[in-house]
Protein backbone atom coordinates (compact mmCIF):
# COMPACT_ATOMS: atom_id res chain seq x y z
CA UNK A 1 0.00 0.00 0.00
CA UNK A 2 2.84 2.54 0.93
CA UNK A 3 4.22 1.78 -2.55
CA UNK A 4 1.39 2.40 -4.36
CA UNK A 5 0.90 5.53 -2.44
CA UNK A 6 4.56 6.40 -3.68
CA UNK A 7 3.35 5.75 -7.32
CA UNK A 8 0.38 7.65 -7.16
CA UNK A 9 2.45 10.33 -5.56
CA UNK A 10 5.55 10.27 -7.94
CA UNK A 11 2.36 10.80 -10.72
CA UNK A 12 0.90 14.03 -9.91
CA UNK A 13 2.33 15.68 -6.84
CA UNK A 14 6.23 15.16 -7.85
CA UNK A 15 5.62 15.26 -11.51
CA UNK A 16 9.08 15.60 -13.10
CA UNK A 17 8.07 18.57 -15.23
CA UNK A 18 5.83 20.29 -13.16
CA UNK A 19 7.43 20.23 -9.88
CA UNK A 20 10.72 19.55 -11.24
CA UNK A 21 11.48 20.76 -14.37
CA UNK A 22 13.21 17.57 -15.61
CA UNK A 23 13.57 16.48 -18.98
CA UNK A 24 12.71 19.98 -20.32
CA UNK A 25 14.68 19.62 -23.24
CA UNK A 26 12.77 17.06 -25.10
CA UNK A 27 9.77 17.91 -23.40
CA UNK A 28 10.16 21.55 -25.51
CA UNK A 29 11.75 19.64 -28.22
CA UNK A 30 9.05 16.91 -29.32
CA UNK A 31 5.73 18.06 -28.20
CA UNK A 32 5.02 19.41 -31.58
CA UNK A 33 2.34 16.35 -32.42
CA UNK A 34 0.77 13.83 -29.80
CA UNK A 35 1.59 10.82 -31.34
CA UNK A 36 5.43 11.26 -31.23
CA UNK A 37 5.04 12.85 -28.03
CA UNK A 38 3.66 9.43 -26.86
CA UNK A 39 6.32 7.49 -28.35
CA UNK A 40 9.00 9.46 -26.06
CA UNK A 41 6.33 9.16 -23.10
CA UNK A 42 6.83 5.49 -23.59
CA UNK A 43 10.41 5.40 -23.70
CA UNK A 44 11.35 7.48 -20.87
CA UNK A 45 8.79 5.04 -18.83
CA UNK A 46 10.22 2.23 -19.84
CA UNK A 47 13.83 2.93 -19.20
CA UNK A 48 12.63 5.45 -15.79
CA UNK A 49 11.33 1.37 -14.96
CA UNK A 50 14.70 -0.09 -15.67
CA UNK A 51 17.35 2.18 -14.85
CA UNK A 52 15.83 2.89 -11.34
CA UNK A 53 16.15 -0.64 -9.60
CA UNK A 54 19.32 -1.60 -11.42
CA UNK A 55 20.48 2.03 -10.11
CA UNK A 56 19.00 0.77 -7.02
CA UNK A 57 21.03 -2.16 -6.56
CA UNK A 58 24.22 -0.87 -7.44
CA UNK A 59 23.62 1.91 -4.70
CA UNK A 60 22.80 -0.07 -2.28
CA UNK A 61 25.36 -3.06 -2.51
CA UNK A 62 28.27 -0.94 -4.13
CA UNK A 63 28.24 2.34 -3.74
CA UNK A 64 26.76 3.31 -0.39
CA UNK A 65 29.35 4.13 2.58
CA UNK A 66 29.93 0.55 3.98
CA UNK A 67 27.49 -0.72 1.45
CA UNK A 68 31.07 -3.37 0.45
CA UNK A 69 30.65 -5.14 4.01
CA UNK A 70 29.06 -8.07 1.91
CA UNK A 71 32.40 -8.84 0.05
CA UNK A 72 34.04 -9.20 3.00
CA UNK A 73 35.33 -7.83 6.38
CA UNK A 74 38.10 -5.47 5.30
CA UNK A 75 35.77 -3.61 2.45
CA UNK A 76 32.84 -2.27 5.42
CA UNK A 77 34.80 0.68 5.68
CA UNK A 78 34.80 1.80 1.81
CA UNK A 79 32.61 4.83 0.62
CA UNK A 80 32.54 4.87 -2.89
CA UNK A 81 29.53 7.66 -2.98
CA UNK A 82 31.62 10.01 -4.79
CA UNK A 83 31.48 7.91 -8.03
CA UNK A 84 27.92 7.43 -7.82
CA UNK A 85 27.18 9.88 -10.88
CA UNK A 86 29.87 8.19 -12.90
CA UNK A 87 27.82 4.74 -12.29
CA UNK A 88 24.58 6.01 -13.06
CA UNK A 89 25.31 7.46 -16.23
CA UNK A 90 27.22 4.68 -17.46
CA UNK A 91 24.17 2.59 -16.30
CA UNK A 92 22.07 4.25 -17.89
CA UNK A 93 23.60 5.42 -21.09
CA UNK A 94 24.37 1.22 -21.30
CA UNK A 95 20.89 0.41 -20.87
CA UNK A 96 20.06 2.57 -23.38
CA UNK A 97 22.20 0.81 -25.81
CA UNK A 98 20.85 -2.50 -25.05
CA UNK A 99 17.39 -1.72 -25.09
CA UNK A 100 17.52 -1.00 -28.23
CA UNK A 101 19.13 -3.54 -29.62
CA UNK A 102 17.04 -5.73 -28.08
CA UNK A 103 13.92 -3.90 -28.85
CA UNK A 104 15.23 -3.57 -32.53
CA UNK A 105 15.55 -7.65 -32.46
CA UNK A 106 12.86 -9.02 -30.98
CA UNK A 107 9.96 -6.24 -31.91
CA UNK A 108 10.99 -4.23 -35.41
CA UNK A 109 7.36 -2.64 -35.21
CA UNK A 110 7.81 -1.00 -31.27
CA UNK A 111 11.50 0.00 -32.67
CA UNK A 112 10.32 1.80 -35.84
CA UNK A 113 8.02 4.04 -33.38
CA UNK A 114 10.30 4.63 -30.55
CA UNK A 115 13.61 4.66 -32.94
CA UNK A 116 14.69 7.94 -32.53
CA UNK A 117 13.92 8.32 -29.52
CA UNK A 118 15.95 5.70 -27.84
CA UNK A 119 19.35 7.63 -28.43
CA UNK A 120 17.76 10.41 -27.21
CA UNK A 121 16.76 9.42 -23.92
CA UNK A 122 20.45 8.64 -22.42
CA UNK A 123 20.95 12.18 -22.33
CA UNK A 124 17.05 13.08 -20.62
CA UNK A 125 17.58 14.80 -17.16
CA UNK A 126 14.34 13.12 -15.98
CA UNK A 127 16.05 9.89 -16.08
CA UNK A 128 19.48 10.53 -14.23
CA UNK A 129 17.37 12.75 -12.40
CA UNK A 130 15.15 9.67 -11.30
CA UNK A 131 18.13 7.70 -9.88
CA UNK A 132 19.87 11.08 -8.13
CA UNK A 133 16.27 11.41 -5.87
CA UNK A 134 16.22 7.53 -5.45
CA UNK A 135 19.71 8.42 -4.02
CA UNK A 136 18.88 10.91 -2.26
CA UNK A 137 15.76 9.49 -0.43
CA UNK A 138 16.76 6.12 0.93
CA UNK A 139 14.27 4.22 -0.27
CA UNK A 140 13.42 1.08 1.60
CA UNK A 141 13.33 -1.37 -1.33
CA UNK A 142 14.02 -2.30 -4.88
CA UNK A 143 10.23 -3.01 -5.42
CA UNK A 144 9.73 0.98 -3.67
CA UNK A 145 12.51 2.28 -6.20
CA UNK A 146 10.23 0.55 -8.91
CA UNK A 147 7.23 1.84 -7.72
CA UNK A 148 8.96 5.68 -7.72
CA UNK A 149 10.00 5.29 -10.96
CA UNK A 150 7.05 4.29 -12.54
CA UNK A 151 5.41 6.77 -11.38
CA UNK A 152 7.98 9.52 -12.48
CA UNK A 153 7.64 7.83 -15.95
CA UNK A 154 4.06 8.09 -16.14
CA UNK A 155 3.54 11.60 -14.61
CA UNK A 156 6.09 12.63 -18.00
CA UNK A 157 4.19 11.08 -20.50
CA UNK A 158 0.93 12.22 -18.99
CA UNK A 159 2.96 16.02 -18.88
CA UNK A 160 4.17 15.50 -22.63
CA UNK A 161 1.27 14.31 -24.12
CA UNK A 162 -1.00 17.17 -22.61
CA UNK A 163 0.93 19.53 -23.62
CA UNK A 164 1.23 18.22 -27.52
CA UNK A 165 -2.91 18.40 -27.67
CA UNK A 166 -2.62 22.31 -26.51
CA UNK A 167 0.16 22.83 -29.09
CA UNK A 168 -1.58 20.66 -31.66
CA UNK A 169 -5.21 22.93 -31.25
CA UNK A 170 -3.13 26.51 -30.50
CA UNK A 171 -1.36 26.31 -34.15
CA UNK A 172 -4.79 26.45 -36.01
CA UNK A 173 -6.91 28.49 -33.31
CA UNK A 174 -5.05 31.26 -31.67
CA UNK A 175 -3.49 34.60 -32.48
CA UNK A 176 -0.52 34.94 -30.49
CA UNK A 177 1.95 37.55 -30.40
CA UNK A 178 4.64 37.11 -33.33
CA UNK A 179 7.63 37.20 -30.74
CA UNK A 180 6.12 34.62 -28.16
CA UNK A 181 5.16 31.92 -31.42
CA UNK A 182 6.27 28.58 -31.08
CA UNK A 183 9.29 28.47 -27.90
CA UNK A 184 7.51 31.36 -25.92
CA UNK A 185 4.03 30.76 -25.41
CA UNK A 186 4.95 26.75 -25.03
CA UNK A 187 6.74 27.80 -21.81
CA UNK A 188 3.65 29.72 -20.67
CA UNK A 189 1.76 27.19 -21.55
CA UNK A 190 3.72 24.83 -19.11
CA UNK A 191 4.13 26.97 -16.15
CA UNK A 192 -0.09 27.28 -16.17
CA UNK A 193 -0.21 23.55 -16.18
CA UNK A 194 2.46 23.72 -13.58
CA UNK A 195 0.03 26.13 -11.59
CA UNK A 196 -2.41 23.82 -12.29
CA UNK A 197 -0.59 20.73 -11.34
CA UNK A 198 0.80 22.46 -7.78
CA UNK A 199 -3.11 22.48 -6.79
CA UNK A 200 -2.26 18.26 -5.81
CA UNK A 201 0.33 19.79 -3.30
CA UNK A 202 -2.04 19.39 -0.44
CA UNK A 203 -2.92 16.35 -0.62
CA UNK A 204 -1.48 13.80 2.05
CA UNK A 205 -1.52 10.25 0.35
CA UNK B 1 42.03 39.50 -39.50
CA UNK B 2 39.04 37.22 -40.70
CA UNK B 3 40.33 34.14 -38.39
CA UNK B 4 40.04 36.90 -35.89
CA UNK B 5 37.08 38.18 -36.05
CA UNK B 6 36.02 34.40 -36.05
CA UNK B 7 37.40 33.21 -32.88
CA UNK B 8 35.12 36.52 -31.51
CA UNK B 9 32.16 35.07 -32.87
CA UNK B 10 32.71 31.84 -31.39
CA UNK B 11 33.08 33.78 -28.02
CA UNK B 12 30.14 36.11 -28.41
CA UNK B 13 27.45 35.16 -30.46
CA UNK B 14 26.04 32.42 -27.91
CA UNK B 15 25.47 35.42 -25.69
CA UNK B 16 22.92 36.84 -27.26
CA UNK B 17 21.78 35.89 -31.21
CA UNK B 18 23.37 31.97 -30.56
CA UNK B 19 22.07 32.04 -26.89
CA UNK B 20 21.28 28.30 -25.88
CA UNK B 21 18.92 29.10 -23.72
CA UNK B 22 16.48 31.37 -25.01
CA UNK B 23 17.49 30.22 -28.77
CA UNK B 24 18.79 26.96 -28.81
CA UNK B 25 16.41 26.01 -26.01
CA UNK B 26 18.79 23.53 -24.69
CA UNK B 27 19.48 23.16 -20.96
CA UNK B 28 16.29 24.09 -19.39
CA UNK B 29 15.92 21.96 -17.03
CA UNK B 30 18.33 23.26 -14.61
CA UNK B 31 17.93 26.70 -15.52
CA UNK B 32 14.58 27.10 -14.26
CA UNK B 33 15.32 25.04 -10.72
CA UNK B 34 18.04 26.59 -9.64
CA UNK B 35 16.55 30.25 -10.45
CA UNK B 36 14.35 31.05 -7.02
CA UNK B 37 17.49 32.53 -5.35
CA UNK B 38 20.41 34.48 -7.13
CA UNK B 39 23.44 33.00 -5.19
CA UNK B 40 22.92 29.17 -6.36
CA UNK B 41 22.35 30.48 -9.53
CA UNK B 42 25.74 32.15 -9.78
CA UNK B 43 27.11 29.16 -8.74
CA UNK B 44 25.21 26.94 -11.06
CA UNK B 45 26.09 29.62 -13.87
CA UNK B 46 29.99 28.85 -12.78
CA UNK B 47 29.91 25.13 -13.07
CA UNK B 48 28.66 24.87 -16.04
CA UNK B 49 31.07 27.20 -17.59
CA UNK B 50 33.64 25.53 -16.27
CA UNK B 51 32.62 21.76 -16.69
CA UNK B 52 31.26 22.74 -20.75
CA UNK B 53 34.50 24.96 -21.46
CA UNK B 54 36.88 21.96 -20.29
CA UNK B 55 34.93 18.77 -21.94
CA UNK B 56 34.82 20.77 -25.03
CA UNK B 57 38.71 21.19 -24.69
CA UNK B 58 39.34 17.21 -23.77
CA UNK B 59 37.00 15.94 -26.08
CA UNK B 60 38.82 18.36 -28.98
CA UNK B 61 41.96 17.00 -27.81
CA UNK B 62 40.85 13.69 -28.29
CA UNK B 63 38.24 13.95 -31.36
CA UNK B 64 40.26 12.18 -33.71
CA UNK B 65 41.13 8.81 -31.37
CA UNK B 66 37.21 8.03 -30.83
CA UNK B 67 35.28 5.61 -32.65
CA UNK B 68 31.79 7.21 -34.01
CA UNK B 69 29.91 4.49 -32.89
CA UNK B 70 30.68 4.54 -28.75
CA UNK B 71 31.24 8.63 -28.82
CA UNK B 72 28.09 9.27 -26.93
CA UNK B 73 29.51 7.35 -24.00
CA UNK B 74 32.87 8.59 -24.57
CA UNK B 75 31.50 12.11 -24.04
CA UNK B 76 29.08 11.25 -21.12
CA UNK B 77 32.44 9.74 -19.28
CA UNK B 78 34.35 12.90 -19.55
CA UNK B 79 31.28 15.00 -18.48
CA UNK B 80 30.86 12.84 -15.81
CA UNK B 81 34.09 12.67 -14.66
CA UNK B 82 34.40 17.04 -14.98
CA UNK B 83 30.90 17.50 -12.92
CA UNK B 84 32.40 14.78 -9.91
CA UNK B 85 34.99 16.97 -9.68
CA UNK B 86 32.53 20.28 -9.13
CA UNK B 87 30.56 18.09 -6.87
CA UNK B 88 33.46 17.33 -4.39
CA UNK B 89 34.97 20.80 -5.01
CA UNK B 90 31.65 22.64 -3.97
CA UNK B 91 30.98 20.14 -1.05
CA UNK B 92 34.61 20.94 0.50
CA UNK B 93 34.05 24.48 -0.01
CA UNK B 94 30.45 25.87 -0.97
CA UNK B 95 28.47 23.68 1.23
CA UNK B 96 25.11 25.37 1.83
CA UNK B 97 25.26 26.24 -1.82
CA UNK B 98 25.93 22.46 -2.76
CA UNK B 99 23.06 21.70 -0.10
CA UNK B 100 20.41 24.14 -2.07
CA UNK B 101 21.87 22.99 -5.68
CA UNK B 102 20.69 19.23 -4.62
CA UNK B 103 20.76 17.13 -7.46
CA UNK B 104 21.21 20.06 -10.31
CA UNK B 105 25.06 19.94 -9.93
CA UNK B 106 24.97 16.20 -11.20
CA UNK B 107 22.50 16.60 -13.33
CA UNK B 108 24.84 18.87 -15.62
CA UNK B 109 26.07 15.77 -16.90
CA UNK B 110 22.69 15.75 -19.06
CA UNK B 111 22.34 19.23 -19.42
CA UNK B 112 21.88 19.57 -23.03
CA UNK B 113 24.11 22.45 -24.01
CA UNK B 114 27.12 19.92 -23.30
CA UNK B 115 26.03 17.18 -25.43
CA UNK B 116 25.06 20.04 -27.56
CA UNK B 117 28.24 21.97 -27.70
CA UNK B 118 30.36 18.67 -27.72
CA UNK B 119 28.62 17.03 -30.64
CA UNK B 120 28.36 20.02 -32.95
CA UNK B 121 31.69 21.92 -32.13
CA UNK B 122 34.35 19.89 -29.96
CA UNK B 123 33.98 17.25 -32.42
CA UNK B 124 35.19 19.07 -35.45
CA UNK B 125 37.41 21.73 -33.95
CA UNK B 126 40.98 22.63 -32.38
CA UNK B 127 41.09 22.79 -28.41
CA UNK B 128 41.23 26.79 -28.61
CA UNK B 129 38.39 27.44 -30.33
CA UNK B 130 36.88 24.43 -28.69
CA UNK B 131 37.64 26.35 -25.38
CA UNK B 132 36.33 29.23 -26.16
CA UNK B 133 33.26 28.28 -27.41
CA UNK B 134 32.65 26.21 -24.03
CA UNK B 135 33.31 29.42 -22.40
CA UNK B 136 30.78 31.47 -25.01
CA UNK B 137 27.93 29.09 -24.51
CA UNK B 138 28.52 28.54 -20.31
CA UNK B 139 28.14 31.93 -20.34
CA UNK B 140 25.35 32.86 -22.29
CA UNK B 141 23.68 29.93 -19.82
CA UNK B 142 25.05 31.86 -16.81
CA UNK B 143 23.46 34.77 -18.43
CA UNK B 144 19.81 33.72 -18.62
CA UNK B 145 20.30 32.34 -15.56
CA UNK B 146 20.80 35.20 -13.58
CA UNK B 147 18.57 37.34 -14.96
CA UNK B 148 16.07 34.94 -13.73
CA UNK B 149 16.88 34.41 -10.45
CA UNK B 150 17.63 38.32 -10.12
CA UNK B 151 14.15 38.92 -10.81
CA UNK B 152 12.28 36.26 -9.09
CA UNK B 153 14.72 36.91 -5.97
CA UNK B 154 13.98 40.14 -6.28
CA UNK B 155 9.99 39.99 -6.32
CA UNK B 156 9.73 36.98 -4.54
CA UNK B 157 11.84 38.13 -1.44
CA UNK B 158 12.89 41.33 -1.72
CA UNK B 159 16.27 40.92 -1.40
CA UNK B 160 19.51 40.31 -3.65
CA UNK B 161 21.83 37.98 -2.63
CA UNK B 162 20.44 37.41 1.04
CA UNK B 163 20.63 41.25 1.52
CA UNK B 164 17.30 43.34 1.42
CA UNK B 165 16.85 45.91 -1.03
CA UNK B 166 13.37 46.99 -1.23
CA UNK B 167 13.53 49.15 2.00
CA UNK B 168 11.37 48.98 5.27
CA UNK B 169 9.26 52.25 4.25
CA UNK B 170 7.82 50.27 1.32
CA UNK B 171 6.38 47.35 3.72
CA UNK B 172 5.33 49.96 6.04
CA UNK B 173 3.52 51.42 3.26
CA UNK B 174 2.12 48.08 2.45
CA UNK B 175 4.14 46.73 -0.67
CA UNK B 176 4.24 42.39 -0.07
CA UNK B 177 6.88 40.19 -1.55
CA UNK B 178 4.83 38.12 -3.98
CA UNK B 179 5.33 34.62 -3.03
CA UNK B 180 4.22 33.47 -6.53
CA UNK B 181 7.43 34.43 -8.02
CA UNK B 182 9.37 31.74 -5.52
CA UNK B 183 7.40 29.13 -6.91
CA UNK B 184 8.88 26.65 -9.91
CA UNK B 185 6.22 27.94 -11.83
CA UNK B 186 7.06 31.55 -12.37
CA UNK B 187 10.49 31.02 -13.48
CA UNK B 188 9.36 29.47 -16.85
CA UNK B 189 6.91 32.57 -17.38
CA UNK B 190 10.04 34.75 -16.38
CA UNK B 191 11.76 33.37 -19.56
CA UNK B 192 9.14 33.25 -21.29
CA UNK B 193 9.07 37.40 -20.77
CA UNK B 194 12.90 37.20 -21.63
CA UNK B 195 12.43 35.52 -25.01
CA UNK B 196 9.48 37.75 -25.20
CA UNK B 197 11.95 40.54 -25.86
CA UNK B 198 14.59 38.97 -26.82
CA UNK B 199 12.95 37.91 -29.96
CA UNK B 200 11.52 41.34 -30.81
CA UNK B 201 14.52 42.49 -31.22
CA UNK B 202 15.38 39.93 -33.25
CA UNK B 203 12.92 40.11 -36.00
CA UNK B 204 14.93 37.35 -37.63
CA UNK B 205 14.53 34.81 -34.77
CA UNK B 206 10.45 34.76 -34.92
CA UNK B 207 8.52 31.70 -35.71
CA UNK B 208 5.72 31.49 -38.26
Amino acid sequence: MEDFNLFIRSIFIDNMIFAYFLGMCSFLAVSKNVKTALGLGVAVTFMLVITLPINYLLETYVLKAGALAWFGEEFSEVDLSFLSLIMFIAVIASMTQLVEMAVEKYSPALYSQLGIFLPLIAVNCAILGGSLFMQQRDFGSVWTATCAGAGWGLGWLLAIVAIAAIRERLASYSNIPKPLRGIGITFIITALMGIAFMSFLGIKI
Amino acid sequence: MAQNNRTLGVLFNPLSKDNPVIVQILGICSALAVTAKLEPAIVMGISVIAVVAFANVIISLIRNTIPTSIRIIVQLVVVAGLVVIVDQLLKAYAYDVSKQLSVFIGLIITNCILMGRLEAFAMSNKPWPAFLDGIGNGAGYAIILIIVAFFRELLGSGTLLGYQVIPDSFYEAGYVNNGLMILPPMALITVACIIWVHRSRNKDLQDE
